[in-house]
Formats: structure tokens, sequence, C-alpha cells
């Protein structure tokens, strides 16, 4: 698919296609100069290589100067749309940037994890010491190959998929570290925190690279941006919830509570909800807000779910449950006082 | 080890919450089935806590890995996570368990190594299966200062056990974990809250609980069993032992008789034999198995408890459910 954006000709020749998926084509000229707006981000140039930035890898391109006419549409990249993170890597990634060393303003670490055929996921990483200054990086690669070999011990299915750096930019440095890093893995992914927070969030955000360039002449890289999604095992998830509480507390602790106090929080939480349903139905009721059919459906749903049973058989369902509950109760405290006396007893 | 500040039970413990998340994720992937994994702690003393930063995973020992060095493997790892400014101060180890079945003798020995080299080191005990009944479930526990003097004399009789006072419930204490964010991490926590999109499942609040109970119960009948074996064994020994001091008994009467007698007829008396040879005391048998078992069997009882009082409140919760007008 072919597109002239705001007017400009396409030039018959010097295409490079690039079928990736149901991916646009990527037209390229060693020296386009780019001058976009997008959300008042201004995207820069840099000779050799090309960094996009927009919200969600749609960039509208406003204007374009050029030598060789070019612009560039893209949308998808080269492993299908997704980059699968557990919180566990944010985590780490988190834990590393704030133990770095005095003097560097970034850190960068390999990413372990499992390829699947539309998407990658990222299960672990851990950190690589490196030196970064105005012209050149020093990356401790033994270091990272020790690293990898130790942590394949453990899981051995996990492979190195990629490398991470904290900070907002993709520098030539990074094309550099890349460039490495695809000798390691076929595609690697490349995954920037922003723990600078730059702009007020912490963007996470993943690429992939691509070639471009005339062949033959001068070839750049391109890092083309890929959706990330957050995985979570069940129990992760869990673990998530609980430390999600620490954002609350004023000393950024938290204690693990105890058992009938879960159960009262969680059952605190499902009324907060269903005070929440109550409030929107009754403002559509009342006509305040329009009334949605399926979210009508999905209460239905919701009524219907409190089984119908008897009074009777409910009583007797719940009255045996209760027995057997206490009868478990009855006998760990019988067992327990047992334990206590023949404690006693051998003491004698 | 000089004076320490405040007593043990107030050492609390503070992970962080990449250690949680590492925890979690080393079972999930690696600990399918009854196998437990484990793996190592690190972290800092400060003041009278511990706070732990990181940890790594052993590797699953498998037969065909016979020339696999453990000790290598740490000393690798620490030296690697030296270089990026990790701590790599070992205080504990963590392990994860199976219906809360951990008190054994490999914890034991493993603890009681680790608390000998630093004083305040811990197991951090993580509870899949209760966790994905709903709460994470992370436990640390340490031996008694108790347990430890026994462990270094290595004097396992019922005296030295006597002596020493030791019930199953002085064993181990348990310490009080906190969990700490620092600001990034919040900021982390914020974001991901933003952009994860799973919707909020609630198995807290799950009425099925049968499954989980037989289990438990059936782990606790084990143990039970295990537990009057060793009484009986105990039993047996007490009562030789009373047996034999009867023999003896009898046998000195006897060879008193037997000499006034000689003595009456003139006779020289029979050389006073060395008793303590003939009548060679049977060998007590170790406590130290059955003070875990107890203990073992106390921990059962309390998850047990535990999860019923859970869910008899959800029960009553379903009854109100069922009748909105009472």
């Amino acid at each position: 698919v072919l597109c002239s954006l705001h007017g400009l000709p396409l030039p018959s020749s010097g295409y490079s296609f690039h079928d990736i998926a149901n991916v646009q084509i990527y037209m390229y000229t060693p020296r386009l100069y780019l001058q976009t707006m997008v959300q008042e981000q201004i995207l820069s140039w840099y000779y050799g290589v090309w960094t996009l930035r927009g919200s969600s890898g749609n960039i509208q391109i406003f204007s374009i100067h050029s030598f060789y006419s070019t612009f560039l549409l893209l949308k998808m990249a080269v492993h299908g749309p997704f980059v699968k993170i557990h919180p566990v890597v944010l985590a780490s990634i988190a834990d590393s940037y704030e133990r770095r060393n005095e003097g560097a303003s970034r850190v960068i670490g390999t990413l372990l994890g499992t390829i699947d055929k539309h998407s990658v996921e990222v299960t672990n990483c851990f950190s690589v010491p490196h030196n970064e200054s105005e012209d050149e990086v020093a990356v401790d690669m033994e270091f990272a190959k020790n690293m990898y070999e130790l942590h394949k011990k453990v899981s051995p299915s996990e492979v190195i998929i990629g490398w991470y750096a904290t900070g907002y930019d993709i520098t030539e440095h990074s094309v550099l570290i890349h460039e490495y890093y695809s000798r390691e893995a076929q595609n690697p992914i490349h995954l920037t925190v922003d723990t600078a927070l730059q702009s007020n969030r912490m963007n996470i955000r993943a690429y992939a690279s691509a070639q471009m360039g005339v062949p033959g002449k001068t070839v750049g890289v391109m890092f083309t941006p890929l959706t990330v999604k957050y995985v979570y095992y069940d129990t992760e998830r869990i673990g998530v919830d609980l430390l999600q509480r620490t954002r609350a507390s004023p000393t950024r602790t938290n204690g693990l509570t105890s058992d009938l106090a879960q159960v009262a929080s969680a059952a605190g939480r499902i009324q907060e909800m269903l005070n929440t349903v109550l409030s929107y139905i009754e403002d559509v009721l009342s006509g305040k807000v329009m009334a949605d059919n399926s979210v009508g459906r999905f209460l239905m749903d919701l009524v219907n779910k409190v089984p119908k049973i008897s009074v009777e058989d409910f009583e007797s369902m719940l009255n045996s449950n209760i027995n057997d509950l206490l009868m478990v109760t009855y006998l760990a405290n019988l067992t327990q006082a047992q334990i206590a006396l023949n404690e006693k007893l051998v003491v004698l | 080890v000089g004076a320490r500040v405040g007593t043990a039970a107030s050492v609390g413990s503070w992970p962080l919450v990449g250690v949680v998340l590492k925890i979690i994720k080393h079972y999930q992937e690696e600990g399918q089935g009854s196998e437990v994994v484990q793996g190592v702690l690190l972290g800092l003393v400060v003041d009278d806590r511990l706070e732990i930063t990181n940890c790594f995973p052993f590797p699953q020992h498998t037969e065909d890995d016979a020339d696999f060095d453990e000790v290598q493997y740490q000393m690798e790892m620490m030296r690697s996570l030296r270089h990026v400014n990790i701590d790599h101060l070992h205080v504990g180890w963590y392990q994860s368990t199976y219906y809360g079945s951990f008190v054994s003798r490999a914890l034991l020995d493993s603890q009681f190594s680790y608390q000998h080299a630093i004083e305040e080191s811990v197991v951090l005990i993580y509870d899949p299966l209760k966790t994905a009944q709903g709460s994470l479930c992370l436990k640390a526990y340490r031996l008694t200062p108790k347990l430890m003097e026994i462990c270094k004399e290595k004097d396992f009789s019922p005296e030295g056990l006597k002596k020493a006072n030791i019930g199953y419930e002085h064993m181990f204490e348990e310490v009080p974990i906190v969990i700490k964010n620092s600001h990034l991490m919040n900021v982390l926590m914020w974001e991901l809250e933003e952009k994860s999109t799973m919707a909020d499942k609630h198995e807290l609040l799950s009425l099925s609980s049968s499954n989980h109970l037989e289990k438990s119960l059936q782990l606790l009948m084990d143990r039970v069993d295990e537990m009057s074996q060793e009484i009986v064994k105990y039993n047996s020994y007490c009562r030789n032992l009373s047996k034999q001091q009867q023999q003896k008994h009898q046998y000195l009467q006897r060879r008193q008789q037997e000499n006034a007698q000689r003595q009456s007829r003139g006779e020289p008396p029979l050389p006073e034999e060395d008793i303590s040879k003939m009548f060679k005391p049977p060998p007590p048998p170790p406590r130290m198995d059955t003070l875990l078992i107890a203990g073992q069997i106390n921990n059962y009882c309390q998850n047990v408890k535990e999860f019923t009082s859970q869910n008899l409140g959800k029960l009553f919760m379903a009854q109100a459910l069922q009748h909105p007008s009472s």
C-alpha cells in the first residue's frame, strides 16, 4: 500500500519493499530530513539512525523536506505487534537503575524470555555493566555471556531476546549495542524505560530494528515501535495486587494481612464495585445517563448469577458445609492439644 | 557477635518488591509438581532489621547433573552481581512449600548453617497454592536461640532436650515481613495499574474448599501416623529402660543374698562383676525428629484453622446473598 501524504509526489524509483506481515512500505533515503510535529514532539534525525516517536506508532507527518522526496508511513513491526512483559522485569530494571554507578546516566542490560509465533514474552532480565561517553560506548560482553550461562542453568527455556536501556531516547550508542545483540539473537527487541520521568510518566516502549537504506550504499537502522502488553501469571497478579497497596501508605511499606482481614477487604472491594454499578443504574433510571444495552445485558447476567435455590435446600447445603468446617477445626484443635500434652508428658 | 539491638521478636525483615516478584516467578516457571524450589536471598542488615534487596534462584537438582557444583554457581553469581552494585551479603534463603510442609531436618540444618554465619538470617517460605487462592502467603522464620544452642551441641537425646526445655513451639519463630517500595517503584506501580487490562479475579472469595481441605487433612494424617510411631518407639524405650533397671536391681539383690549366704557358710564372696557391662542401657531414641514432626503438625493445624475460618466467613456472606430480606 503506497500512499502520498499531503500531496507530495512519489518518485518512481528508489523504493525498498519490506513485506512484513500486513505492513506498509518503508521508503528511504540516506539524507532525509524530517521535521514534524507530532503531539508537540519533534522527530530528530541522526545520520544513519532514525528515531521515531509517537504515542502508539501512528505518526502523522505534516511537512517534509527531502532531497529525494520520501516519506514514511509505518505501523507494524517485524515480530508482529506484541511484546509481553512481566512485571518482574520492570521491577528489576527500576532496581538496577537505582543502583547505577556514579556518573552513569543510564543502565543497560539483557532481556531473556521466549519467542512465540506472534509475540515475544519477556520474563527475566539482568543488568550489564557498561561505560558510555560522548564518543564511545563499552559494554562488558564477557559478563553478559557469563550471566546468561548462569541463568540458563536455572531456566533452560529462556533465551536472549533483546536488551533494555533506561532513558527516553534512542541514541547512536544504542545502535551499536543493538548490533551486538543481534549477533546473539535474531531480531532483538530493544526496550526503553524512562526512569527519569521526562514527560511526567514512566514511558515503557519496545522497539525492533529494521534495516533501511540503499543497498550497497549508505544503510541505516530504523527502530520501529512495538506494542507493549503486560502479562501476569495468576500468582504474579495476586502479588502485584498486594504490592499496589504500598502506594497508599505514607512510608511506602506494607505488612501482610491475616486471614479474615483478607476476606473482609475482598468483600469491601466487591461492595465498592456494586456501589458504582448501583449509582450508574440510578442515573440511568432518572434519565441522567443514556441506557446502554450491552451494559444492561451484563447486569442481567450478574443478577442471574445468584442461583435460585429453594430455602430448605440452601439451608441444608449451608449447614452441611458449616458442619464440615467446624469438624475440621475441632480435629485440628484436638490434634494440637494432643501434641502439647505429649510434649509435657515426655518432659516429666 | 556483640550485643544486639532489640529482642529477637522485634527483628523484622523487609524484602523489596522485586524480590517477591522473582520468587513468585521462579516457582511458576520451574516448580510445577511437588518439587520445592530454592534460592538465595541477598541484602543488608540495618539496625535490628533485615533488608532483603535481591535474590537469585538455584537450579533444580537433576540426576544427570552430578558434577554440578552448587557452591561454584553461587560464587559466580555473587561475583557477577557485585559488578552491578547489587548487595552480595548472603542473608538467607527461600523455599517454596507444598501445603505448608516445610518443617524438616534438611531445613533445620540449612537454616542452622546460615544462622551460624549470620545472626539475622531468615528463611522465607513461599506457599504458592495458598497464594493462588487469593493473597500472597510469604512467611519468614528463624531458629530460636535455644534451638541454636542445641544444634551447636548436637545433643539430641531426651535429657539434653529436657535440660533446654524446648517445646515444638519454641523451635521456629516467625519474623514479621514488611514490604517496602522505593519511589521509583511506586511510579512503576502506577504505570502498571493504568496499562494492565486484566480483569479482577476474585479467587479469594471462591467457595470451593473441599479440595484443599482434603489434601491438608491427608498430610496431617500422615504426620500423625509418623508421630504415633515415634511415640511408640519412645514408650518402648522407656519401658525397656525401666525393665533393665529392675533387672539390675534384682541381680544386685541376688548377689548380696548369695554373698551373705556364702559368708555364713564361710566361703569367699563372689567377685564383684561389672554390672554396667552386663546391663548395657538401650540407646535412647533421638528426640529431634519427634520435635520436628510435632512442629509440622502444629503448622498444618494452624493452616487448616485459618482456612476454615476464612471459609466460614465466606459461607455466611453467601447466606446473606440468598436471604436479602432477612
